[in-house]
């Protein structure tokens, strides 16, 4: 369920390097299912600078506000604009065309503060 | 100390669907079902949708003081409601402020069913009772809210197939009438209300019938609907909720609810009410729509040159109108439709404008 190209977080995000080494990030299925239907996302603009873990932007739901946080530090240089006018892609395709912002600059050391796959699947379990 | 939570006669149906359970007014209830909120409010909007609405208030109240007692505490001329008739009220205090919305039927000549908000049924059995001692001592008031389920069946959909399971009970029975019918063999009350905006039925049937006739309703393809979807619907519908947009420090006229409340009578709150016409009002529970994308949110400040004007008391995402709309008290001023004013969605000013309620009406066949 929880693709293995990528590393996720204890906030439900997850992050996705590129072949050129760039980062795509999202929310997984377990965060949007919990949210429900997403309604409005609030991105950082391009040229945001972020830390690892730091508050990337908004989601909301029909009921619900939430922060996002960055899996990874680097440097956004693209945000989903797809998704801004279509927010129900979140709930549809969380990990396709529900991506939300292209990250640069990324610092790879980070992902060893994040889950694989099957560790993710393994802290959902003990949520439960 | 936690309180255990009400089940209504439907816990078990919905733990089944897959209902997302949540407390509310000391009942679990749920939320949304697996579809998800804005796929129960478009097929209530297009077909058809089933809430288990069995955790409203249901007061019987009988006796030939009956009508006179509802009269005394509702905004309602009850003496002109005819036999299985029923009326959209308030229950104001000595103040004019709201305590309560309800809607009241005549179901005998000498008896009267009372629907009121969960949140509020502590509150307004203790105010009957009260005016029941003072005033009106021969009325037997009786709560059966736990012994009778009740479902609200909604949409267009839902008048084919009630004309098909009742024999032909929607030609006889007009909007906000209530009758004793019979539904696949299910023997209920059936009233011609509800809160979404959409045609449709609330239809009570014993506790111990509920969960059958929720099965044979959803057979016929209604989708099941949680809370969630319901408070999108009435805020579509631009239909208060008691609590947020109207409380007992707002008035039915600062609600525009004027065409609900009966002057020429006497009640607990009729010499607060002509004070309040005679004084004139200063706010008024007005529909916005968001000019620039963002959420409103219960609480979230209306601004006007910067300056806190009011509050939004409902708002959200309307998926019928694909806009985000809300309603909150400004000055009467601003409460004409093409008003520019802001709400702060938390700690950013984004513009808004007056529009008229309700944002959504459904095309009258």
């Amino acid at each position: 369920m929880h693709p293995n190209d990528r590393r996720y977080s204890k906030e439900h995000e997850w992050v996705m390097l590129e072949p050129d080494g760039r980062a795509l990030v999202g929310i997984t299925h377990y965060a949007q299912d919990h949210l429900g239907d997403v309604v409005y996302l609030d991105l950082p603009s391009p040229g945001a600078k972020l830390a690892q873990f730091q508050k990337l932007g908004e989601v909301e739901s029909v009921k619900a506000v939430s922060d996002l946080f960055s899996p990874i530090a680097g440097l956004v240089t693209e945000v989903n604009q797809v998704l801004v006018n279509r927010p129900e892609l979140v709930n549809q395709d969380p990990y396709g065309q529900g991506w939300m912002v292209r990250l640069a600059s990324v610092n790879r050391d980070d992902l060893r503060h994040l889950m694989t796959a099957p560790q993710y699947e393994e802290y959902l379990s003990k949520l439960e | 100390m936690t309180q255990s939570l009400l089940h209504t006669p439907l816990h078990q149906t919905h733990l089944t669907l897959g209902g997302r359970m949540v407390p509310f007014a000391g009942w679990e209830m749920p939320i949304q079902y697996k579809e998800g909120i804005l796929a129960e409010a478009r097929a209530v909007r297009s077909g058809s949708g089933l809430f288990d609405v069995s955790h409203m208030g249901r007061i019987w109240l009988s006796g030939p003081q009956a009508a006179a007692l509802l009269g005394w505490v509702t905004t309602a001329d009850v003496a002109k409601l005819s036999l299985g008739q029923g009326r959209y009220t308030l229950l104001c205090a000595e103040t004019g402020g709201i305590l309560d919305d309800a809607i009241l039927y005549r179901l005998g000549e000498q008896e009267h069913l009372l629907v009121c908000n969960a949140s509020n049924r502590p509150a307004v059995w203790e105010w009957l009772q009260r005016w029941r001692q003072e005033r009106f001592p021969s009325v037997s008031l009786t709560d059966r809210t736990t012994e009778v389920g009740m479902i609200a069946f909604q949409g267009p959909a839902s008048i084919p197939i009630m004309e098909r399971l009742s024999q032909g009970l929607p030609k006889r029975l007009r909007p906000f009438r209530i009758t004793q019918a019979t539904i696949a063999g299910i023997p209920a009350l059936v009233a011609r209300t509800g809160y979404t905006g959409e045609d449709g039925f609330e239809v009570m049937p014993s506790a111990s019938d509920a969960q059958a006739l929720w099965r044979l309703l959803q057979e016929t393809g209604a989708a099941p609907c949680g809370l969630g979807s319901r408070d999108v619907l009435r805020l579509e519908a631009g239909l208060p909720l008691h609590g947020n947009d109207i409380t007992l420090s707002t008035n039915p006229y600062e609600a525009g609810l004027d065409r609900f409340v009966a002057s020429d009578k006497d009640s607990v709150c009729s010499v607060a009410l002509r004070g309040i016409v005679q004084r004139g009002l200063l706010k008024k529970l007005t529909g916005f729509k968001m000019l620039e994308r963002g959420v409103p949110r219960h609480g979230y400040p209306i601004l006007k040159d910067d300056n806190p004007i009011g509050e939004v008391t409902s708002g959200g995402y309307s998926p019928t109108l694909d806009a985000y709309i809300g309603m909150g008290y400004v000055s009467v001023e601003l409460s004409a439709p093409g008003s520019p004013f802001q709400v702060d969605v938390r700690g950013k000013r984004q513009e808004a404008e007056a529009v008229p309620l309700p944002f959504y009406s459904r095309r009258r066949a």
